[in-house]
């Protein structure tokens, strides 16, 4: 496989959330500010690269009696070095994410790929393919975040875009859109148009 | 390979593993950790800071915090004890039973059930050494989440010169709408005692009427989040009342302070 | 004292739901959710791992990784918290391993009904996010069982109520592309704010 379709492929063909149904959790808790999405996307992306290449290098060398411990061991370890930089240097949105970082341990996408890619292919193949599905995760999250905070807080980076009625403007915010279900139906939706384009991934 | 080989490398492999990891992770944490110290310290001067007014963004906060005392004051018989500031941290003292006071059922009334025995105050003084600024550390129960928020108060200690809540998780749009910075600006220069230094003030129902005899000691309700409004009101009461900070206030008042 | 605890359930149980309104475990929760009686066998494999693990990871907190909880052992400057993640996932995947060993050997009828549940457990979120909040929100050991069980049986009801949704939903004439994952994506929505409707409880 190309490295490019390694990276292109997980965008919308075999998107991890819409397709794969892997890493949905964090997609919906941390998507009302494209700012926390941003990091959020960052953090995962690196993580899934880092332990798909980690456990690719060793693949050959670890048992498969101790297979899924070894990976959740390579796995943990890069999330609490993750979160421990983020901690360090853009502490704000660590503070209003905490635990969700956490989370990418158990998120699926890291566990997937490394189970599914990981383990048979080779150490700059796997990296690539953590990149791809990484940015495939973070392409849905910012869709989501970007509706979200631009209608329901008026706001893109926190910066105004539409002012809103409370501040003098003429926008009066959608309120459903900074509840947690909004996030779902905005999936739906994403998932919705995905499969009108591409009518192979219609379930019957 | 032999059985026992293989053994032998599957505890090679893990070990070897766990050594990598485990080297990996102490050094980042090692290396990491001033650095977040720095962080939560210099969060917590800036919500301090905040909550008074003292600062705007892009204001050097090491800076002006410098210019503010912080002192311990025993809640209970509102007098400073000679305790080090820096290792005290009054909202972890709550849940610690050597620093902690039950609060009884009858003052209970922000739902609270305990507080700590000692509060961190922070004074701001002018030139000649009076108090200019009393800030207070006050939480209380909303509909989610414990609300923990920083009220500044004038020399009078009546009078309300900036309020701000630093960790909230009430509903975003409508609770969370107590971080709305236009909401908080109707705090200054309300009066939080009434002049027998009775608790009066509240979050109303709805909009206040400025023409309304209890106009100076309200705040515009928040629409759709009445119980979060309460809240607020009663953890006022709570912690001004004579459970709460009324004897430090009134020590203040005496000049002991 | 007990009603302190009555409360703790019914609130994790309804009014903070794991799945519902801190969308964890949601891949396993979308991806089961398809027939009844297959998500009843997870959410009760759910509720006996998370009844354990939730107070398991609390001792682990309050005795060995909290600042100044190696006291004991004379080193109280010791700060392990950040250790909390890697422990509290070995704790999860070796109770999970315990329990499929215990029943195997003790129940075999139950270890065959709930059987390929209990690995799927290891990586479900909202096992782990359970020990999380549980720190966060610095629960006692007491505490800790309640809302273990609670919070378990909140997720366990939601991806029960879920499942039976979507059983009928196969009758329903929805657009093609909108069929299976996106049908579910948008009544897990309009479950959810379902459950806000609890919010105004208050206890």
């Amino acid at each position: 496989m190309s490295i490019k379709s390694l990276i292109v492929d997980p965008l919308i063909k075999s998107n991890p959330i819409t397709l794969q149904i892997l890493g949905i959790c964090s997609a919906l808790a941390v998507t009302v500010q494209l700012k926390n999405v941003f990091v959020m996307c960052a953090a995962v992306t690196v993580v899934v690269a880092l332990a798909n290449m980690g456990v690719s290098i060793i693949r050959n060398h670890v048992p498969s009696s101790v297979r899924i411990i070894v990976q959740m061991t390579i796995i943990a370890s890069l999330v609490i070095i993750a979160e421990q930089f983020l901690k360090a240097y853009v502490y704000d949105q660590w503070k209003t994410m905490a635990v969700y970082v956490g989370l990418i341990i158990t998120n699926c996408i890291v566990m997937g790929r490394t189970e599914a890619f990981g383990m048979k292919n080779g150490p700059i193949e796997s990296f690539f393919d953590g990149i791809g599905n990484g940015l495939g995760y973070s392409i849905i999250l910012i869709v989501v975040g970007f509706f979200r905070e631009l209608f329901g807080s008026g706001k893109l980076f926190g910066m105004t875009i539409f002012e809103l009625t409370k501040d003098g403007g003429w926008y009066q915010p959608n309120g459903l859109m900074l509840l947690p279900p909004s996030a779902f139906f905005l999936i739906g939706f994403i998932i919705w148009v995905i499969r009108t384009k591409d009518p192979s991934q219609v379930e019957e | 390979m032999s059985k026992q080989n293989e053994t032998l490398k599957t505890i090679t492999v893990a070990g070897l593993l766990c050594f990598v990891c485990s080297i990996l992770v102490s050094v980042v944490v090692v290396t990491l950790r001033p650095q977040q110290a720095k962080n939560a310290e210099l969060d917590m001067k800036k919500n301090i800071l905040m909550s008074a007014g003292m600062i705007k963004d892009g204001d050097d906060i090491e800076a002006v915090f410098a210019t503010v005392e912080t002192m311990i004051v025993n809640i209970e018989t509102g007098k400073k004890v000679e305790m080090d500031a820096k290792r005290y941290d009054q909202v972890a003292a709550i849940k610690d039973p050597a620093m902690n006071v039950k609060i009884p059922a009858d003052k209970d009334v922000g739902g609270l059930s305990a507080r700590s025995k000692y509060a961190k105050v922070y004074l701001k003084r002018d030139s000649a050494g009076a108090i200019e600024t009393i800030i207070l550390n006050v939480w209380g129960k909303g509909l989610w989440s414990t609300m923990y928020g920083f009220i500044a108060l004038g020399p009078d200690t009546k009078t309300i010169k900036g309020f701000a809540y630093y960790s909230q998780g009430e509903t975003p749009g409508l609770g969370g709408e107590v971080d709305n910075p236009n909401w908080k600006s109707q705090w200054v220069g309300k009066n939080l005692y009434d002049t027998d230094f009775n608790v009066a003030f509240a979050v109303n129902k709805g909009a206040v009427d400025k023409n309304h005899q209890l106009a100076n000691y309200r705040v515009d309700g928040l629409s759709g989040a009445t119980i979060t409004g309460n809240g607020v009101t009663s953890s006022m009461k709570y912690w001004f009342g004579e459970h709460g900070y009324s004897k430090f206030l009134a020590n203040v008042r005496a000049g002991e302070i | 004292m007990l009603e302190h605890y009555l409360s703790l359930i019914i609130k994790a149980i309804f009014i903070e739901n794991l799945a519902l309104s801190f969308f964890l475990g949601m891949c396993t929760f979308l991806a089961v959710s398809k027939k009844v009686s297959t998500s009843l066998g997870l959410g009760v494999a759910v509720i006996v791992v998370q009844t354990i693990t939730i107070p398991a990871n609390n001792l682990l907190y309050t005795y060995f990784l909290k600042a100044g909880a190696l006291g004991w052992a004379g080193y109280p400057d010791v700060d392990l918290s950040f250790l909390g993640l890697i422990s509290y996932i070995g704790v999860i995947a070796a109770m999970v391993q315990i329990l499929e060993m215990a029943l195997d050997k003790f129940f075999p009828a139950l270890y065959n009904s709930l059987g390929i549940f209990l690995p799927l457990i290891t990586v479900n979120c909202a096992i782990l996010g359970g020990s999380l909040f549980m720190v966060e929100r610095d629960y006692n050991f007491g505490e800790s069982v309640a809302y273990g069980f609670g919070s378990s049986v909140g997720w366990a009801l939601a991806i029960a109520i879920l499942a039976g949704i979507t059983e009928k939903m196969d009758y329903s004439d929805a657009p093609k592309g909108l069929r299976g994952l996106g049908m579910t994506f948008m009544t897990s929505g309009l479950l959810a704010i379902v459950f806000m409707a609890f919010a105004g409880i208050s206890l």
